[in-house]
């Protein structure tokens, strides 16, 4: 197990280092953000000083060289446009974008999952057709789309609802205030749908699947209640597959606020991304980049670990 | 009329939602092949707007409503969702082509070609997707091509994957053991035996990604990042519309949407029905 754990992380560190070089290396060919940083009016002295003091001047080898050394120290470089190390940045909206997540996600699986069981057991009545159709336009439905019909109903037409902003925040989050909770509500339905509809049909299938097998038939032929079978026999291993894909999912969500917090004007690190990308923020994307795929990475490795315990089929 | 007998085909046909996919996803084809037929004007042609059109809400001459160029809105969907159809497939093609040839042959081969496709694979699918493309797009600019591009870049780890998983286990069979024997080479038997027999998964997945492109190109589009508002997709039609919804004018961007749900949804109704078909644990 030991070394399993070792092996991982050693591999996810090349993954990660791998990841940095190719982003610098995007970045660095991207072009001069000086350019976009200075007015139009600065002289080639302004310029030339400038790009000086942010160290991209040098060739790619020493600046990438100088980047590595920067990491070692546990510093990923100043931000060219906030004039802070990167990572503070990145951190100081971390938990808006983190905050939508989870919240999202723990929406989804509540919803999700119950709805899924509904639509296995009878798929034929009719309440799981609607429960299937609906689910079928979640999934087809654009992200950007469904924050917009949103905003229209409940803030343009109703007026319920604030648009925009994260409202009052209270020990990192908007959770605890009411006015928090109203600026969260849209976000976090937004960011849900797909997911929800996704786990809801993974559910499904997985159920379907499971019920089909021996065992069942057998707990079934055995006289054991239905209520027992369905929520007990079954629902207990169709969940195995569920957790990796939760997972897994996990990072697509973090991925999709940039799309929820552009259109809910959402101050977190979504937003940052896509300022930083456009005025060729290196040092940000960067940060950025590294702490998604350290997430990704964390959760793909939380999730291996957590399998070996559920399903006594996989031993390390 | 082999086809319709098909033991497959008939089981397709046997689901009314299904079927009626399939129906809206042809119709939507037509639409797209032959914009021109079924639109009030040409959307880009600027002599043919007219300024004191603009932001008309849905009535008999623009049964959508006009946008602030005083542009058919109905016209301009037909328009864009050619140009949605047109990414979607194409990368999906692309991508299909490229990903199946290399999880092939990294499934067949194994060795260090296996492990270098794989890493890279590997190493990408560490990535939400959405992130990929946005950064590709991000440095590259605007553009149909570069769009297609970006996402066949994303999504041919999939199939890879799939091709790799499949060939592994058809490769033993007696079938691709025997045609070795008889001396077939490697590149024959990878095409001409492995590759017919692994079609099937393919063809669901594919299915199911058209639907992804479509919405991945329509997103990036949204965040000014796909397709540009010259030559503009469905994606950029909402994103354009979005901008004056605050004042009102709604059938901007709300109808685009629509289509782009009815076009996804049919697709999927399609998808769907053929991954019930080809999964053999659900059989009785």
């Amino acid at each position: 197990m030991l070394k399993y754990i070792l092996n991982r992380l050693f591999h996810s560190v090349i993954v990660m280092f791998v990841i940095s070089f190719i982003v610098f290396f995007i970045m660095f060919k991207a072009g001069d953000p000086v350019q976009l940083l200075l007015p139009p009016d600065a002289t080639q002295q302004d310029v030339i000083e400038m790009r000086h003091a942010l160290g991209i001047d040098q060739s790619f080898i020493k600046q990438y060289e100088a980047f590595l050394k920067n990491v070692a120290k546990g510093n990923l470089g100043n931000s060219f446009v906030y004039g802070q190390p990167a990572l503070n940045v990145v951190f100081e909206r971390l938990p808006a974008t983190l905050e939508l997540s989870v919240l999202a996600m723990i929406f989804s699986i509540l919803f999700g999952i119950p709805l899924g069981i509904i639509a296995s057991i009878k798929p034929k009545a009719w309440y799981s057709k609607v429960i299937m159709f609906l689910s079928l336009s979640g999934i087809s439905v654009p992200i950007f789309w469904t924050g917009m019909i949103l905003v229209l109903v409940f803030s343009v037409l109703l007026g319920w609802l604030p648009s925009s902003g994260r409202g009052e925040v209270y020990l990192f989050t908007s959770a605890f205030t009411w006015d928090g909770i109203k600026h969260l509500i849209m976000p976090v339905l937004t960011l849900s749908f797909f997911q929800l509809a996704l786990i809801l049909r993974l559910t499904r299938t997985g159920m379907m699947e499971v019920m089909m097998q021996d065992y069942i038939k057998l707990a079934t032929a055995k006289g054991v209640p239905r209520r027992v079978v369905v929520y007990y026999h079954a629902l207990k291993n169709s969940l195995i597959p569920l957790v990796t894909v939760i997972g897994i999912q996990f990072g697509q969500l973090v991925a999709f606020t940039i799309v929820t917090e552009t259109i809910f004007a959402w101050p977190g690190t979504g937003k940052l991304i896509i300022d930083s990308i456009q005025n060729l923020d290196r040092p940000i994307v960067v940060a950025y980049l590294l702490i998604i795929s350290f997430i990704f990475v964390a959760i793909n490795f939380v999730v291996d670990v957590l399998y070996t315990f559920i399903d006594p089929r996989v031993r390390v | 009329m082999q086809f319709f007998k098909n033991e497959l085909v008939v089981e397709f046909f046997e689901d009314k939602l299904a079927v009626g996919g399939l129906v809206i996803f042809i119709f939507l084809c037509v639409l797209a092949l032959f914009p021109s037929l079924f639109s009030y004007q040409n959307p880009y042609d600027l002599t043919q707007l007219f300024l004191q059109n603009s932001f008309q809400p849905p009535n008999h001459t623009f049964w959508l409503g006009t946008d602030e160029q005083g542009r058919d809105i109905f016209s301009a969907m037909v328009y864009g969702l050619r140009i949605s159809l047109y990414v979607g497939l194409a990368s999906t093609i692309l991508s299909v082509t490229i990903g199946y040839t290399l999880g092939l042959i990294s499934g067949y081969y194994g060795g260090w070609v296996d492990t270098i496709i794989m890493r890279i694979a590997d190493i990408q699918l560490s990535f939400p997707a959405i992130l990929i493309a946005l950064i590709i797009m991000a440095l590259w600019g605007e553009g149909i091509g570069k769009v297609v591009i970006a996402i066949t870049i994303v999504n041919w780890v999939y199939y890879a994957r799939t091709a790799r998983g499949v060939v592994l286990s058809e490769k033993e069979k007696d079938y691709a053991q025997s045609a070795k024997a008889l001396g077939m080479s490697n590149f024959g038997i990878i095409f001409s035996e492995i590759l017919p027999n692994t079609t099937a998964p393919i063809i669901v997945i594919a299915t199911v990604r058209i639907a992804n492109a479509i919405i991945l190109e329509a997103t990036l589009s949204f965040l000014g990042l796909g397709v540009p508002i010259t030559e503009p997709s469905l994606g950029s039609l909402i994103a354009n519309g979005y901008q004056v919804l605050f004042s009102g004018y709604w059938w901007d961007s709300v109808f685009p949407g629509v289509l782009l749900m009815v076009l996804v949804v049919s697709i999927n109704l399609i998808g769907d029905r053929m991954r019930d078909i080809m999964n053999p644990r659900l059989k009785r």
